[in-house]
């Protein structure tokens, strides 16, 4: 065969032809190995909605569920508690909860279905640690929630203060009450 | 030649085994004044392969199983004969290896190495470096106590600082909607496999970068630019057997204070490895103080030290990132410390103030005051980068030697 007449623009289209093909061959076959790293239908199913029984909390106390592997706290609000959310707002980055996550029936000052009940995901907005319930009332601490990892604190609904990591209020789950004392975390009702 | 007809010969014919030999060892010529400075890149190397043998022996006996992964790790510990040796010397070795990369690393700022012709070079030992911080990190996870738990957990939610798109890559990452089993048998794949394969074939790269360009040295003087008549150069002596030899000294030392560690003082006062890590992972409870282990402290620090979450997240991986840019911020032409000006001397200076002051403000809680001096330290930091562009245009140096001094 002669040398002489080489296509070369022949030669440069099938060799980019190729590589396009071959490159999107890659694309497409990269898609399961990444998809492969998605949360597994054992973990989804995992995370349906789930009952809690809050017969036995008293005023001021916190119980903590897992749903999706998360922590959610249910705490039981007393008077004085409920009655600083107001006088505190002045201290909060986000009072009225308008930048943070929470279904549209707990967009209110309390940030709960009834007012006594906080159903929050106990995992801090900032980089996810769990914070801790700091219910007593001192001088300098308004009670509420603290992050110990970046110190970032959370008055009674959960809601962020000015001046620390966290950007946004604590979220609250989609929950609903399904009878008088029980909640089901993970399922939207009305409010 | 004449070597056909024995063993070496029929090997020479079909593989380049002695040329490889010459080309990298025997007829290597790195510069002859070499100090103390040059002992760390071979360490890192031992450091590597002691990580290599060990963990392989150690993977025998772990299980990557949420539910298991403790205990197994315990069971090393008290019930596999050895193992505790086998454990203590991957676990030294891990911040052992930081050490010495965090040695070698100064060197090439004291002496310019990453100045060209060797960006490239430098380049490449950034990316060792980056895939050295991912190995640590997911290895840290392994034992599934309450730092590896919260300390992956805080580290894997800074992607979720990035706009939109974040929630979903944490979620991805995870593999759950917590850190979960699914997270732990990924990292181990991760640590056990992919990043190693990534790391020896980074390792070869920058081997191989080194001897095309050749050795700097504290002179900072190309010893290519004087050869004999034999094309040798004046100043260069083959690596073997002058640094091979001088090498193992170097390991000899390092191995006593590496098995001081291992035998007297494997946890290092929690700093090696963390008090709150002898608790089993617990994702309802956060442990009152979480830092990472020490050689991450000084970018945990500029992550801290920065009052927004986004802008915190950019800060600690620019803080990389300049790094990588280093040879490009140097627009300087003289190498090494010696004959740089006085403003360089004292940007280097300020430069190790800063990054010793924000590792230990990284391992301690933050208060008010504490953040603030984070903060003076993060501009210490960045500044050196910053002011080395600007001093290095016209910067006043000393007269360059034309070969090196001994």
């Amino acid at each position: 065969m002669s040398s002489d007449g080489i296509d070369k623009s022949r030669r440069r289209f099938l060799t980019a032809a190729t590589t396009v093909v071959g490159g999107a061959g890659v694309v497409a076959v990269a898609v399961p190995f990444l998809a492969s790293w998605n949360p597994s239908a054992r973990a989804r199913s995992a995370g349906a909605p789930v009952e809690a029984d809050i017969s036995k909390l008293e005023a001021g106390q916190q119980i903590i569920v897992k749903w999706q592997g998360k922590p959610v706290w249910i705490v039981r609000r007393d008077e004085e508690a409920l009655a600083s959310l107001p006088k505190i707002e002045p201290e909060l980055r986000d009072p009225a909860s308008d930048e943070s996550i929470q279904p549209a029936y707990t967009k209110n000052q309390h940030r709960s279905i009834k007012p006594e009940y906080l159903v929050v995901v106990g995992i801090c907005t900032h980089l996810g640690c769990s914070p801790t319930y700091r219910p007593e009332i001192t001088a300098d601490w308004m009670g509420g929630f603290f992050c110990p990892c970046h110190g970032s604190k959370f008055d009674f609904a959960a809601r962020v203060y000015k001046g620390v990591p966290a950007p946004t209020n604590l979220v609250i789950p989609p929950h609903k009450f399904v009878a008088e004392n029980v909640v089901l975390i993970g399922e939207d009702g009305e409010a | 030649m004449s070597k056909d007809n024995n063993l070496l010969g029929w090997i020479d014919a079909r593989f380049p085994l002695s040329k490889m030999w010459e080309d990298h060892l025997s007829k290597y010529y790195a510069p002859k004044n070499f100090n103390f400075w040059y002992f760390f890149g071979s360490l890192a190397l031992l450091v590597l392969v002691l990580q290599i043998v060990t963990g392989i022996f150690l993977t025998m006996q772990y299980k990557p199983d949420g539910a298991t992964a403790f205990a197994s790790v315990e069971y090393i510990m008290r019930d596999v004969d050895w193992g505790w040796l086998l454990r203590y010397m991957h676990s030294t070795g891990a911040s052992a290896f930081f050490i010495v990369v965090y040695l070698h690393m100064f060197r090439g700022l004291m002496y310019g190495s990453y100045q060209k012709p060797r960006e490239l070079l430098w380049l490449f030992g950034m990316l060792i470096f980056l895939a050295l911080m991912a190995e640590a990190f997911m290895g840290y996870l392994l034992p599934w106590g309450q730092m590896s738990y919260w300390g992956a957990q805080v580290i894997i939610s800074l992607f979720g600082a990035i706009p939109v798109i974040g929630d979903d890559i944490t979620l991805w990452i995870r593999g759950d909607f917590v850190i979960s089993d699914a997270t732990l048998n990924r990292f181990f794949a991760l640590h056990v496999i992919a990043v190693p394969l990534i790391l020896v074939m980074l390792v070869v790269m920058h081997v191989l970068a080194l001897h095309e360009v050749g050795s700097n040295n504290p002179d900072g003087v190309e010893i290519k630019k004087n050869k004999d008549e034999n094309g040798i150069p004046l100043d260069g002596i083959p690596f073997h057997p002058y640094y091979s030899v001088k090498d193992i000294v170097g390991v000899v030392v390092f191995l006593i204070l590496f098995s001081i560690v291992v035998f007297f003082m494997p946890e290092m006062n929690g700093y090696f490895l963390e008090h709150a890590n002898f608790e089993p992972a617990n994702p309802f409870k956060t442990p009152p103080h979480i830092a990472p282990v020490w050689y991450f402290t000084p970018f945990y620090a500029i992550l801290r030290a920065v009052p927004d979450k986004l802008m915190g997240v950019i800060g600690m991986f620019s803080a990389i990132i300049v790094l990588f840019l280093l040879p490009w911020f140097d627009r300087g032409k003289v190498h090494s410390i010696r004959y740089r000006s006085t403003a360089f001397k004292g940007l280097l200076v300020m430069f190790v103030i800063s990054f010793v002051a924000l590792g230990y403000l990284g391992a301690i809680p933050a208060t008010e005051t504490r953040t603030w001096f984070a903060r003076l330290f993060t501009l210490g930091y960045f500044s050196y980068f910053f002011g080395l562009w600007f001093i290095s245009k016209n910067e006043n140096t000393k007269p360059v030697p034309e070969r090196v001094t001994s």
